[in-house]
C-alpha cells in the first residue's frame, strides 16, 4: 500500500476536520488536501490495491488501471477548483458535504468490486444532496428531496441488479459483463445495472433529476454536482458497457434533447443544465461505439466536459451571487460591471461549443470522427446539428440575455477573487487542452492515433459554428426568453404523484366508502337474516326430522320388543301364520 | 485590456464594425472551406465544400422553430406556477 493511497479516504477522512477549522487555516486546508490528492493520483500505478474477504466475497477496494486514472485525475484537479471557488463560504457544511461527495466518486473510480462500487454510490448521492439542500428557498426544499428520492430508487435498482448478475456469475468484481458486446444478450440483473448507471448518467426520460435539481443548488454546490455525478456515471458504463448498441442511440437522442429543451429556457443554470444532458449525450453514445477511438472520445470528452461545464457553471454562479437573479429575463446588460467574468464565462462558452483551440474541438470531434469511422451517418449527423444548438445558447444565447441584451441597471460587481481565480483556473486548462491536446492523449486509455487540426475539420467546425451565429442573429427576437418553465419527465413524480394521491383520495376512496356503506346497510344485516333463517331452518327443521325419526325407530323397537314372548306356542303359532301367507301369496301372485 | 475586449461586443457604437467583421468571418470560412484539401471523405457531405455553413445553418434554424414548436403548440412551456 505504500505506492498508493487512496485518493477517496484524503477526501472522506480529510472531511472530517473541517468544521473544526477556521479562517486561513481552514482556507489552506481546503486546498491543501484536492493538491495531496492530485499528487496521489500522479504517483500511483496501475494494479490493484486493497484485496479482502467480506461476508464471503472478495472484495477489491482499488482496482487501478487507464481508464480509472484519467477520471481520477480530472476529479481530483476538478475538486481543487471547486474548494477555491467556494472558498468565500462562511460556514462549513457544504464544505465537508463537497469533500464527501467528491471521495465517494473517486471511490466509485478505483471500485474493483460491486459492494464498494454501490457503497460509495449511495454517499455520492446523499453528499451531493446536501449540496442541493444548501441553495435557499422553499424550491430548494422540494427539489433536493425529490433529487434524492429518485437516486435512491435508482440505487435499489442498480442493488437489485448486483445481487441478481452476482448470484448469476457467481462473482462481484466489477468490470466488463460478459457479451456486453452483443447485445441483448444481457442477463436481467445486467439489464438493472445498466438502468442504474443509466439514471446517473441523466439519459432520458431518466434526466429530470438533473434539470430539477441543479439550479436549486447552491451557487458554489452546482459547480461540484456538474462534474461529478453524470462523469461518474460514464465511467461506470465505460467500464461495464461497451459496445452497447442501445447506448449509441439514447446518447445520440440525449445530445439533441439537451439542447431542443435548451431553447425554452428561461433559468441561466437550467439552461446550462440541458446543455450537460446533451454533452453526456455525445459521451454516451461514445460508449456505445466502443472502439478504441470512442472509447477515447469518451473519455476525453468527459474530460475536458468537467472543465468546461464546470466553468460555465462558475459563471453563470458569479452571476446569481452578485445579482440574486437567475432569469434571463431579468438579466442583462452586466458586461459593463463584470467583464472579467463575461471573458471567462465566454472561455468556457467557446470550449463547449468546440472552437478551435479550445477543449472541446480536441475531444467532442473523437466521438464523431468514431461515429463516422463506424460509418454511422445518421449519429455524425445528430451530433453535429446538437454541436450547434450548443453554441446557440451556452456561446450565444446565454450570454446575449445575461450579460448584454437589454440593459436592466441592475447593480453589480465582479464577484469575489476566489471564485475568479477558479474560474480562471479552469479556463487556463480549457485553452490549454485545446492547443495542446497531446498531454490529455496520453493519459486515455488507448493509444491514440488522431489529429484534430487538419485543414478540413477546422474550417469544418467553424463553418458550423459560425453559421449557426447567422441564424442566430438572423431569428434573435424568435429566441427571446419566456418568463415559463417546460414540463420534462419529471411530470411524471410532481404532477403525476399528485393526480395519482387525487385518485387514491377522491375516486378510489369514495369508491372503497360506498362499498362499506353498501356491505353495512345491505349486505351485513342480509347476511345476518338469513344466517338467523338457517339457524331456525336447523333447530326446528333439520334437527325435528332426524329427531322425529329417530323416535319412530325407537318406539317401534320397543313394538317389536314386545312380539318376543318366550313362548314356543306364539312361534309355533306364527310360523304356521306365516307359512298359510306364503302359500297364498305363491297361489295367488304367480298363477 | 479584457474589459475593452468584452467592451467591444457589448457597446452600442461598434455594432456596425462587428457586423461587418461577422459578415467578413463568415465570407472568409466559406472560401477557406473550398481551399482545404480534403483527403478523408467518409461521407458524401465531406467532399462537398460549404456543407458545414449550410448544415450550420439550417440546424441552428431547425432547432429553434422545432423547439418554439414542442413548448407553445407542443404545451412543454408552462406558467411558472405550474407545479404549485
Amino acid at each position: 500500500m505504500t505506492d498508493f493511497i487512496h485518493p477517496a479516504l484524503l477526501f472522506i477522512l480529510g472531511a472530517l476536520p473541517i468544521p473544526f477549522l477556521n479562517g486561513l487555516i481552514r482556507k489552506i486546508y481546503l486546498v491543501l488536501i484536492p493538491a495531496l490528492a492530485i499528487l496521489a493520483v500522479v504517483a500511483m500505478s496501475p494494479g490493484s490495491y486493497g484485496e479482502a474477504q467480506f461476508i464471503g466475497q472478495g472484495i477489491l477496494v482499488a482496482k487501478v488501471d487507464r481508464l480509472s486514472i484519467v477520471f481520477a485525475t480530472v476529479f481530483t484537479i476538478m475538486a481543487l477548483i471547486g474548494m477555491v471557488y467556494a472558498l468565500h463560504l462562511p460556514r462549513a457544511g457544504q464544505h465537508v458535504a463537497a469533500f464527501v461527495y467528491v471521495g465517494s466518486a473517486l471511490g466509485v473510480v478505483f471500485a474493483g468490486d460491486y459492494l464498494t462500487l454501490y457503497l460509495f454510490w449511495e454517499g455520492m448521492a446523499f453528499a451531493s444532496a446536501y449540496l442541493i439542500f444548501a441553495g435557499q428557498g422553499n424550491r430548494a426544499i422540494r427539489a433536493p428531496f425529490r433529487y434524492l428520492m429518485v437516486h435512491v430508487t435508482g440505487g435499489v435498482v442498480l442493488l437489485g441488479g448486483i445481487l441478481l448478475h452476482g448470484a448469476a456469475t457467481g462473482s462481484l468484481s466489477f468490470g466488463p459483463i460478459a457479451g456486453a458486446e452483443i447485445d441483448g444478450d444481457l442477463d436481467p440483473g445486467a439489464y438493472l445495472i445498466l438502468c442504474g448507471f443509466l439514471l446517473n448518467a441523466a439519459v432520458p426520460p431518466l434526466n429530470a433529476w438533473l434539470t430539477d435539481a441543479y439550479p436549486e443548488a447552491s451557487v458554489t454546490g452546482a459547480v461540484f454536482l456538474s462534474a461529478f455525478t453524470t462523469k461518474t456515471a460514464i465511467y461506470v458504463l465505460a467500464r461495464v458497457f461497451p459496445g452497447v448498441e442501445l447506448l449509441v442511440w439514447l446518447g445520440t437522442v440525449m445530445a439533441l434533447y439537451g439542447v431542443i429543451y435548451a431553447v425554452l429556457e428561461n433559468d441561466c443554470r437550467r439552461l446550462l443544465a440541458y446543455h450537460i444532458v446533451s454533452q453526456v449525450g455525445y459521451m454516451v453514445a461514445g460508449v456505445g461505439i466502443g472502439t478504441e477511438l470512442a472509447v477515447n472520445g469518451a473519455a476525453s470528452h468527459a474530460f475536458a466536459h468537467i472543465l468546461y461545464k464546470s466553468l460555465l457553471f462558475m459563471g453563470a454562479g458569479a452571476v446569481i451571487y452578485v445579482t440574486g437573479r437567475r432569469k434571463l429575463t431579468e438579466l442583462g446588460g452586466l458586461y459593463r460591471t463584470m467583464p472579467v467574468t463575461v471573458a471567462l464565462y465566454m472561455v468556457g462558452a467557446l470550449a463547449i461549443s468546440a472552437f478551435p483551440f479550445f477543449s472541446g474541438f480536441v475531444t467532442k470531434s473523437m466521438v464523431v470522427a468514431a461515429a463516422g469511422e463506424d460509418h454511422r451517418a445518421l449519429v455524425v449527423l445528430a451530433l453535429t446539428m446538437a454541436s450547434s444548438g450548443t453554441f446557440l445558447h451556452t456561446g450565444l444565447k446565454l450570454p446575449y440575455y445575461m450579460f448584454f441584451g437589454t440593459d436592466r441597471g441592475i447593480e453589480a460587481r465582479e464577484p469575489p477573487r476566489n471564485m475568479l481565480v477558479a474560474m480562471g483556473m479552469a479556463a487556463v486548462l480549457c485553452i490549454a487542452i485545446g492547443a495542446f491536446p497531446a498531454p490529455l492523449y496520453a493519459l486515455l486509455p488507448y493509444p491514440v492515433d488522431f489529429e484534430p487540426y487538419t485543414g478540413q475539420h477546422v474550417t469544418e467546425s467553424l463553418g458550423i459554428l459560425m453559421f449557426t451565429a447567422l441564424g442566430f442573429v438572423i431569428f434573435l427576437r424568435a429566441l427571446d426568453p419566456e418568463n415559463t418553465i417546460s414540463i420534462d419527465t419529471d411530470w411524471f413524480y410532481r404532477k403525476g404523484a399528485r393526480y395519482f394521491m387525487w385518485f387514491a383520495e377522491r375516486p378510489l376512496a369514495r369508491y372503497e366508502k360506498a362499498v362499506s356503506d353498501v356491505s353495512e346497510t345491505a349486505v351485513l344485516p342480509f347476511l345476518h337474516r338469513s344466517a338467523r333463517a338457517g339457524l331456525r331452518l336447523d333447530l326446528y327443521g333439520v334437527d325435528g326430522v332426524v329427531n322425529g325419526i329417530a323416535h319412530s325407530i325407537f318406539s317401534g323397537g320397543g313394538v317389536l320388543r314386545r312380539l318376543q314372548t318366550g313362548l314356543v306356542t306364539h312361534y309355533a303359532l306364527a310360523m304356521v301364520a306365516g307359512l298359510i301367507a306364503a302359500i297364498l301369496v305363491f297361489a295367488v301372485v304367480w298363477r | 485590456m479584457i474589459k475593452r475586449v468584452v467592451g467591444f461586443f457589448g457597446d452600442k457604437e461598434n455594432a456596425g464594425l462587428r457586423r461587418r467583421l461577422f459578415y467578413l468571418i463568415l465570407v472568409l470560412i466559406v472560401v477557406a472551406d473550398f481551399l482545404v484539401p480534403r483527403e478523408h471523405a467518409e461521407f458524401l457531405w465531406d467532399r462537398l465544400p460549404g456543407w458545414s455553413a449550410l448544415y450550420g445553418f439550417g440546424s441552428c434554424v431547425l432547432l429553434i422553430f422545432v423547439s418554439k414548436f414542442l413548448g407553445h403548440r407542443g404545451g412543454l412551456m408552462r406558467r411558472e406556477d405550474y407545479y404549485d
